[in-house]
Order: structure tokens, then C-alpha cells, then sequence
């Protein structure tokens, strides 16, 4: 068992300070979510790089497929109208 | 009429425009085999590079000394796993790769191979075989994989400290007692031509370079990063007033930089074959830390094992 052990493997999202998001930072194995979060203090915040740990086992995350990113993305690409920027307002408006 | 690509011109055009590879992207898989090879044996040498260190943990000078060494040495386990996790995105098992190195069939950095006999040893690895391997690395943070890359960017953060701290113990003894010094000057005979030979074999006898260059997972060819080593070394050298045991050493004007006497390669490749000073020391060390930890690995399993059980059962009786 512990030579060919099944330690899942766990993506680590870090929350660096209040105020920001959870953020990727790397993967680690461990035998269940307490020692997921256990390894991840250890591994990925040695110079204080956070105040929160997320761990999730990698195999529950659904990516979507790069060789389908050109259907899912491009439709966005010519929706300029979505941008502030596609709307003539004159200057003197102002901010807005 | 216009060829169409084949999958590796398209790979190699997204390359050349300086785009990066992930995990689940097509890839040659000459390319995700050479990957596996180096980010692995990258691992493994962080790994091994713990031990010639924590030979002299428990003989540290000063407390002060004593806290930056075990710093280090717990950052060189971390950047193993931060590069066995790269490793793991392209396929690779992570049990295999442990496996093979404790067999004895991956490969490591051989500078790992070489003793660490005085406390100097410790200051001159830091200083040379960490600026050795910052130059290796500072390169690789642009690599074309993205998983390497962003790894090799965490590592390089934490590497600066550890070549300070080696250092700053040069620094000390060069500053020292005669004998003090002496034990500087004899640290830096003993790693200054195994640190240039971690940059491996000369570009003309290094095949696997030029793919490896095209695909942009080496930068720099082997001679332009020890090159770049040797011009950046020798003015710290000359601070501490110790003198680099190359009599050939000298500035070249034409080109901008300095020539350099022959390495030894007869020396590199004995090591590489296992005939290097620690080659079995390190490996039964290895080995006996894995299987003295064999009881954690276990507990941690039964415990989990127990926990998901107690789980289940209060999942029932609700």
C-alpha cells in the first residue's frame, strides 16, 4: 500500500491577502484534504506567501478543451459593442 | 495553393512566436519525453542536492548559520516537488519517477556526487554550484512549457537567498584566520571545475541541444551559460581575495569576456557513470530516508483511510 500508495493529487489556490482572489499556484499529493492542506502550507507558503489555502482534488476540476477554444472564444472577439469604448460621448461630459 | 501545416510545423510556428505550451495542448511527443526527462531529473537533483548539505546541519557554526542551512535545504525539498508536480502535468508518474531514482536508473546533477568534507564546502556550494544553477535556471523561467516555466520562476525567488547565504559564510573565513582562509581557497579548488562542468558537455559534443533549442526549452546553449558564470564569478572571487584554480583564466578583450583553461570532461563522465566520489553514498542515503518514512506514509494512509470511513458511516445514520 504505501510504496504504490493512491496519495490523489491536489491543485492548491492561495489567497495572498484579504481583498484578493484565490490564486493557482501548483499541485501536490497527500491522502486526504487535511493533509492536502498541511503539505500546501509547507510547500507553496514558506516566505509568507498566504492567509488562506484552498485544495482541491485535481481530478474533480472540468477544464474546457484547447482544441475547442476557437468556438467558445472567438465569438467575444467581434462583440465590440460590448466595450465602453465602441460609444461616442463628447468630452465635456466627462467621466463616464 | 497554400501546404497545409502538419501538427508539428503548427506546433513549432506557436513556439517560435514565443507562445507557451500547457498541460493539455498537442504536443510532439519527442518533445513531452524530453520534458519528462529534464523536469525530472531536475527533481531528482534537488532532492539528491539535500544531502551533501544536511551532512554539516547539526555541525553549523552559529544558530544563525544553522536556521539558513536548514531554510535551504527544507527549499531544495520544495523545489523538488515543485518540479515533480511539473512533471506529473505532462503524464508522468509521480511514484515512477521516485522510483527510478531510488534504482539508481535517473539520472541527477553529478556535482551531488561530490563530498562536502570542511564547513567551507557548504559556503563555496551556495556560493558556486546555487550561481551555477541560478544561471541554468533564470534561463529556464522563459522555457517554452508553461508548467516548467512558472516553476522555475517560484525557484528562482527563493534560489537568490540560498547563493547570498553561501556567500556571506566565503566572506567570513576569507575574512578570517589564515587557516580560516585556507579552508575558503581549498572549498573553491574543489568546486570551481565541477560547478563549470553543471553546465554540461561543450555545444559541439552536446546533440541533444539544437532540438531542445529550437523547441525553446533551452534559451542558451551550455557554453554561453557557463560562459556567463565564469565572467560573473571571478570579480566575486576577487572581493574575497581567493584566487579561481585556473591558470588560464585570463580577460579576453576581443571578445568581452574571459577564456578559460580545459575542463576535465574525462572526470564528468566517470562521475556520470557512477564512479564519482558519493555516487553509492548518496543513493543508500536515499533510499534509507525513503524507507525510514515508510511508517508516515502508512500512518497518513490509515488515517485518511479512517477518516473517509467515519465520513461514510455519519452519511448513513443521517
Amino acid at each position: 500500500m504505501s510504496n504504490k500508495d493512491n496519495w490523489k493529487i491536489w491543485e492548491v489556490f492561495i489567497r495572498s491577502r484579504n481583498g484578493l482572489s484565490h490564486k493557482h499556484v501548483g499541485s501536490l499529493h497527500a491522502p486526504d484534504a487535511e493533509m492536502a492542506i498541511k503539505n500546501a502550507r509547507d510547500v507553496y507558503t514558506r516566505r509568507s506567501e498566504g492567509i488562506n489555502i484552498w485544495v482541491v482534488p485535481s481530478d474533480e476540476i472540468t477544464a474546457s478543451n484547447p482544441d475547442e477554444s476557437e468556438p467558445l472564444f472567438t465569438p467575444a472577439d467581434d462583440k465590440v459593442y460590448r466595450h465602453p469604448t465602441f460609444y461616442d460621448i463628447p468630452d465635456e461630459i466627462g467621466h463616464m | 495553393m497554400t501546404k497545409e501545416l502538419s501538427f508539428e510545423e503548427r506546433f513549432q510556428a506557436y513556439v517560435d512566436g514565443e507562445n507557451k505550451v500547457e498541460p493539455k495542448h498537442w504536443m510532439p511527443e519527442a518533445y513531452r519525453k524530453t520534458l519528462i526527462r529534464q523536469i525530472s531529473q531536475h527533481g531528482h537533483s534537488e532532492v539528491v542536492g539535500m544531502l551533501p548539505e544536511a551532512n554539516w546541519i547539526t555541525r553549523a557554526p552559529s544558530l544563525r548559520r544553522k536556521v539558513a542551512l536548514l531554510a535551504k535545504v527544507q527549499d531544495e525539498a520544495g523545489h523538488g516537488l515543485y518540479l515533480y508536480s511539473a512533471a506529473e502535468t505532462l503524464g508522468a508518474d509521480r511514484q515512477n519517477l521516485v522510483e527510478d531514482l531510488l534504482s539508481g536508473k535517473a539520472k541527477y546533477s553529478s556535482i551531488f556526487n561530490y563530498p562536502t568534507p570542511t564547513w567551507a564546502d557548504i559556503g563555496a556550494i551556495g556560493w558556486l554550484v546555487d550561481g551555477a544553477a541560478i544561471a541554468n535556471q533564470v534561463m529556464l523561467c522563459r522555457t517554452s512549457y508553461g508548467p516548467y516555466a512558472r516553476a522555475m520562476v517560484k525557484i528562482c525567488k527563493e534560489e537568490s537567498f540560498h547563493q547570498r547565504q553561501g556567500y556571506e559564510i566565503m566572506m567570513s573565513l576569507a575574512k578570517g584566520t589564515p587557516e580560516q582562509k585556507q579552508m575558503a581557497q581549498d572549498a573553491l579548488n574543489r568546486w570551481w571545475w565541477p560547478s563549470l562542468m553543471m553546465f554540461g558537455p561543450t555545444d559541439d559534443l552536446s546533440p541533444n541541444s539544437a532540438q531542445s533549442m529550437k523547441w525553446k526549452i533551452k534559451r542558451k546553449s551550455n557554453d554561453e551559460l557557463r560562459q556567463e558564470f565564469i565572467d560573473k564569478t571571478i570579480p566575486q572571487a576577487d572581493y574575497l581575495n581567493l584566487t579561481i584554480p585556473d591558470k588560464d583564466l585570463k580577460w579576453n578583450e576581443e571578445r568581452g569576456h574571459h577564456d578559460h583553461g580545459e575542463i576535465n570532461w574525462e572526470e564528468f563522465y566517470n562521475v556520470i557513470k557512477g564512479r564519482g566520489k558519493c555516487n553509492k553514498q548518496r543513493l543508500a542515503a536515499r533510499n534509507k530516508a525513503h524507507d525510514e518514512g515508510e511508517w508516515v506514509r502508512e500512518a497518513a494512509n490509515a488515517y485518511a483511510q479512517k477518516q473517509a470511513d467515519r465520513k461514510r458511516k455519519q452519511k448513513g445514520a443521517a
